[in-house]
């Protein structure tokens, strides 16, 4: 294994245990917008799109790379406004009065 | 130093915030700041990117892909109803997976042009693309499902598992024979023929294995996939070598897999049940057994009039929300009855049971929204010991998660799945639609139980009839 592998793969196995630990204790109410938020999260394919865009070139490398941006930003973008609304009604607003 | 040097500083914030947005989503106090953090996070690591030397040729393309995708996603996120939240955020999880298979395939030429096709490599790229694909093909059946599209009953026929069986099988020889090429240095097929191939049995394995799942499961398979998508991304991750890919797809993947846990032990079933199981092979003898114990006995209508003299006459009343309350934006009807009921001194909660609606925590969103106060929100456990000092339970167009059959009835297809006691109340007023099956796609026994008065009607116009019916009487 050359030693950039062997440090992908150690952050590989740190961040498996990270995920866990970070979300083992959520209560049950935040379970739709914590998996909104992460759905979010993974949108970060937006990078990994953006590094390979114009890697080949041609049409047919420039119509994969521009559907790939696409298709991640939608993630990105849908991904932390919907996570945004979700969470919107969860904000402590004052009681309304009784008559 | 260059500009250049500075990106992987600005992807190791990136990194720091996804994991404090995800620890952030885990609290209600912290949630919304959590959100905008790794957001920020997101935009940190998207500008960075653009200053990369891969970059340089094809910003036109980006920012064109980033133009349509930002006016999709926002639009979409922004429109969308709240009752169709489930299938929005299945869609978004599709174009986080197809966007990860398409940067497998991208990354695939380019190494192949280069010459630089080894196994390691190779096989990062592979699963990527795998999972992305089932991922991207599996979360449009999910949200053609949910929308309506497709039917959400469970989609069976005989020798599935076979035909399933066969496509992974020939997605994972045709893999072997594309790791066995880039070992050797020759292909004897076109490697991107292969890819192409390999590609397309993925998409139609992601459509086989959500189809034969019922609507009912789908928040667990959406979870699942979004796992998926995790997954992938960290695989395109490696086969970039890029961390933060890495660290932001595992921190999804295990997360996501931790969460479907959590939604499958819900309903007290396992994760191979869901994807594998009961729920459609079943559901004959569940029906077999619901119309053998029809014994004569006949359900009772009421109108808004009854409903309205039998909780200002209660002393505990408990709102049993779900799905058809969420369809028909009864919310906010329902918060005016709970206040009124509440001004004649009336005790009034709330049992939310973990699966009501469509996800957990469905029902809680949209009670919030009508200012529902939290403390009158109680889980099935601390509520359902309450149920038989209630003096009336009003479901509101929940359905399965109510039904007696799940206790009692080892040959229905929800046996086991933990309930809310609805049937220990003195009474019962359902409202409903129509006698039609909930999700699961079984008759429900508590609506023939003696105690039980159906009220048939759309949510919000029957408790909007009851609320009027009780301020006459005020």
């Amino acid at each position: 294994m050359t030693g950039e592998a062997i440090v992908a793969a150690y952050v590989f196995i740190l961040a498996i245990f990270v995920g866990f630990e970070v979300v083992s204790k959520v209560p049950s109410t935040l379970h739709t917008p914590l998996m909104s938020g992460a759905n979010a999260i993974h949108g970060i394919v937006i990078v990994g799109a953006m590094l390979v865009a114009s890697a080949i070139g041609g049409s047919f490398g420039t119509v994969l790379g521009f559907l790939a941006v696409m298709l991640g930003t939608a993630n990105v973008v849908g991904g932390f406004v919907v996570t945004d609304r979700m969470l919107a009604m969860f904000k402590q607003r004052p009681v309304r009065k009784k008559e | 130093m260059t500009v250049e040097t500075l990106i992987p500083i600005a992807y190791l914030i990136a990194a720091v915030t996804f994991i404090l947005g995800l620890k952030g989503l885990s609290s209600p106090t912290t949630a919304v700041q959590g959100n905008r953090i790794a957001a920020t996070g997101m935009l940190i690591a998207v500008i960075a990117t653009f200053f990369a030397a891969d970059v340089k040729g094809g910003v036109p393309v980006i920012l064109a892909g980033i133009a349509v995708g930002g006016v999709a996603g926002f639009a979409g996120a922004r429109m969308v109803k709240m009752t169709a939240m489930p299938q929005m955020v299945a869609l978004f999880n599709g174009a986080g997976g197809g966007a990860a298979a398409l940067v497998a395939i991208l990354e695939f030429a380019r190494q192949r042009d280069a010459g630089v096709l080894e196994f390691g490599a190779s096989l990062a790229t592979l699963l990527a693309l795998i999972i992305g694909a089932v991922s991207f093909s599996g979360s449009a059946v999910a949200f053609g499902k949910l929308q309506g599209l497709i039917t959400p009953k469970a989609f069976r026929y005989s020798g599935q598992q076979l035909v399933t069986g066969g496509i992974a099988a020939a997605t994972a020889l045709l893999s072997l024979v594309l790791l066995g090429g880039a070992i050797a240095g020759s292909f004897a097929v076109e490697p991107m023929l292969l890819i192409t191939v390999i590609a397309l049995l993925a998409l139609v394995f992601g459509v086989a294995l959500v189809m034969p799942i019922g609507g009912a499961d789908m928040p667990v398979v959406i979870s699942l996939l979004n796992a998926y998508t995790g997954l992938a991304v960290a695989m395109a991750g490696f086969t970039l070598n890029n961390q933060l890919l890495i660290v932001a797809g595992t921190l999804v993947g295990a997360s996501g897999t931790i969460l479907t846990r959590l939604m499958s032990k819900a309903m007290n079933r396992s994760l191979g049940n869901v994807l594998f199981g009961a729920f459609g092979a079943a559901t004959t003898a569940g029906a077999a057994a619901a119309t053998a114990s029809d014994d004569g006995r006949s359900i009772r209508s009421i109108g808004p009039e009854d409903a309205a003299i039998l909780l200002s006459y209660a002393q505990n009343v408990i709102v049993v929300p779900g799905y058809g309350l969420a369809v028909a934006q009864a919310q906010h009807s329902v918060r005016e009855l709970a206040d009124l009921l509440e001004s004649k001194g009336i005790n009034v909660k709330y049992a939310i049971h973990p699966v009501a609606g469509r996800m957990p925590g469905h029902m809680n969103v949209l009670l919030a929204e009508a200012n529902v106060p939290y403390d009158k929100l109680f889980d099935m456990d601390q509520i359902n010991p309450e149920f038989q000092r209630a003096d009336v339970a009003l479901v509101i167009g929940a359905n399965d998660v109510t039904n007696p059959a799940a206790r009692s009835n080892p040959g229905s297809p929800i046996y086991g799945m933990p309930i809310l006691d609805v049937d220990k109340a003195q009474n019962i007023i359902v409202i409903k639609r129509s006698m039609k099956p909930g999700f699961a796609g079984i008759d429900n026994d508590l609506y023939l139980d003696p105690k039980t008065a159906m009220l048939f009607g759309d949510a919000k116009d029957a408790v909007g009839k009851v609320v009027q019916e009780l301020k006459k009487t005020a």
